[in-house]
């Protein structure tokens, strides 16, 4: 089998384990909880994508607050030819997913045929835990 | 005195002719487009004061100063990644008009086709929340398609006319990767790497390199060779907008305003287009961010031929482009640049040459159309303009 043939359309995505940092151990961790969080700036109020301790508005200290895990699909792409943790397992749905609380947010849409995803679809957020990572968890999208 | 209209001149490029080179070491390469670019200028090493590079120079500016035997009083490394080669003309032509360098060289060189060897890993604090998804490049320019899409009624087919307009110029290119003309079946017909973007949606993968001379206007009124002048240029760095990101426009919205203003001309005066061409949907989203149609109607624009040199109404890329042509080190902003001073010369292609070409606009896109790029904008003209 080469790396772009169709595995079977219900195997799991890969798990990678996210190389993240001081910065951004909250996320993943409460991922691992079963929460999906977000940095909210103190001073405007404003939900900050990418996770960071200083607000890209105003440079004011920034949050952890539990977002609602909803959304819908803004944009999406069905990968055909993936690469590094995914090379060997296309097709898989890369998106966007914008979120009640506003951000856009990378991530993959699982539980469903690709085919049936579109622009607009609601989703809910489903955590995949990092095997062996002690409480680390991958945050993707499904139907809902 | 401000901005740089007039402030510096392009006087030497050079192209490499390699597409897969094997048993060469990047650093080589950059002494080889080097080599070149001053040969086309009638310059020689030592006549180097300023030196430009960007992420691929191995070792960095003061490495390759080391390896090039280069004594300088300038440096600049700015890296907006493809981008960046034609943000460094205008950054030579700043350091020029401050009066810190008078002859700059520019150089850049990769080879992924043979090497596939990754950068070293940059500390960027976005990456574990792309790479961790399966992002790449074909994916991220896939969600831009996408959505420009679901706006404005984009099709598979008006992106295949910027490759097949591309294939049309690459057949009388002697040294492009791609020589081959193909059709929009063609391209509709290739294998779906991330929907909606098929194979021949995508930049072609090549080693080589370029390299680019820019100059005081003292210095190119000595020189034998034409060159082409610098009228304007703009930058920007355009990002995930603080968490709403937008894919349905590009930098350029930026750069390329401040492109045209500081040359005082308009999208309609340009003769000649050197649009980065990473995949198609970059060309489309380009031209539309440039000003060269109204927002969300690039699909159209592309049709009937309009990107084709020598009669259509915008040639662009004609040299076959990153679509056909070169897209060395995976950066294609200095082919790019290569390509619109041939044009201003007369020096491309008999068959591609755009008749009495005397404005030409390059613009490079680096980085991600999906998370964040780095744009820059050149108006050049021809030596007497």
């Amino acid at each position: 089998m080469t790396p772009f043939d169709a595995p079977e359309p219900d195997a799991p995505l890969p798990v990678p384990e996210p190389m993240f940092d001081a910065d951004t151990a909250p996320f993943w961790r409460g991922a691992g909880e079963g929460k999906l969080l977000l940095t909210r700036c103190d001073e405007c109020g404003a939900y900050v994508w990418i996770p960071r301790p200083y607000c890209p508005f105003d440079l004011s200290p920034t949050r952890w607050v539990e977002a609602s895990g909803r959304g819908v699909v803004y944009s999406h792409t069905t990968v055909h030819r993936g690469e590094r943790a995914y090379a060997t397992r296309p097709p898989f749905v890369l998106a966007y997913v914008e979120l009640d609380e506003g951000p856009r947010v990378l991530t993959n849409v699982v539980g469903c045929d690709p085919a049936d995803v579109a622009i607009g679809m609601p989703v809910a957020v489903v955590f995949d835990a990092v095997e062996g990572s002690a409480g680390v968890a991958v945050p993707r999208f499904a139907p809902g | 005195m401000t901005g740089l209209r007039g402030a510096a001149y392009v006087v030497g490029v050079y192209e490499h002719p390699g597409r897969e080179l094997p048993d060469r070491s990047v650093a080589q390469i950059h002494a080889e487009v080097a080599r070149g670019a001053l040969a086309d200028a009638g310059l020689t090493p030592a006549d180097v004061d300023g030196y430009f590079c960007a992420g691929d120079a191995p070792g960095g500016p003061v490495a390759m100063s080391d390896y090039l035997g280069l004594s300088t009083r300038h440096c600049d490394s700015t890296d907006y990644g493809g981008s960046a080669y034609v943000a460094l003309v205008s950054h030579a032509a700043q350091a020029i008009m401050a009066g810190k360098c008078s002859v700059a060289l520019i150089t850049m060189g990769g080879r992924p086709r043979s090497g596939r060897r990754r950068l070293p890993a940059q500390d960027n604090p976005a990456l574990p929340f792309e790479e961790t998804y399966g992002h790449s490049n074909p994916a991220s320019y896939a969600l831009a398609a996408r959505r420009h899409m679901y706006e404005y009624g984009t099709t598979s087919e008006q992106l295949a006319e910027v490759k097949v307009a591309a294939s049309t110029h690459a057949q009388h290119n002697p040294n492009a990767l791609l020589r081959k003309v193909v059709t929009v079946e063609d391209v509709i017909g290739s294998r779906l790497i991330a929907d909606p973007l098929h194979l021949m949606d995508c930049c072609v993968v090549t080693d080589g390199g370029g390299a680019a001379i820019v100059v005081s206007p003292d210095v190119a009124r000595r020189l034998d060779r034409r060159g082409a002048k610098l009228l304007g240029a703009g930058e920007a760095t355009k990002h995930m907008g603080r968490g709403p990101i937008d894919l349905t426009y590009t930098g350029a919205v930026w750069s390329g305003p401040r492109a045209f203003a500081e040359a005082g001309v308009q999208p309609g005066d340009i003769d000649y287009a050197s649009i980065y061409d990473s995949f198609t949907i970059t060309v489309v989203q380009t031209l539309e961010d440039l000003g060269f149609c109204e927002k969300g109607h690039g699909g159209r624009f592309v049709l009937d031929g309009r990107l084709q040199a020598p009669h259509g109404g915008l040639p662009v890329n004609t040299d076959g482009g990153s679509l056909c042509n070169n897209h060395p080190g995976n950066r294609g902003g200095m082919t790019r640049l290569i390509e619109a001073v041939r044009q201003l010369r007369a020096e491309a292609h008999p068959a591609v040459q755009v008749p009495d070409a005397r404005l030409a606009l390059v613009h490079g896109t680096g980085g991600w159309l999906g998370t964040r790029m780095g744009s820059a904008t050149l108006i050049l003209g021809q030596e007497d303009s």
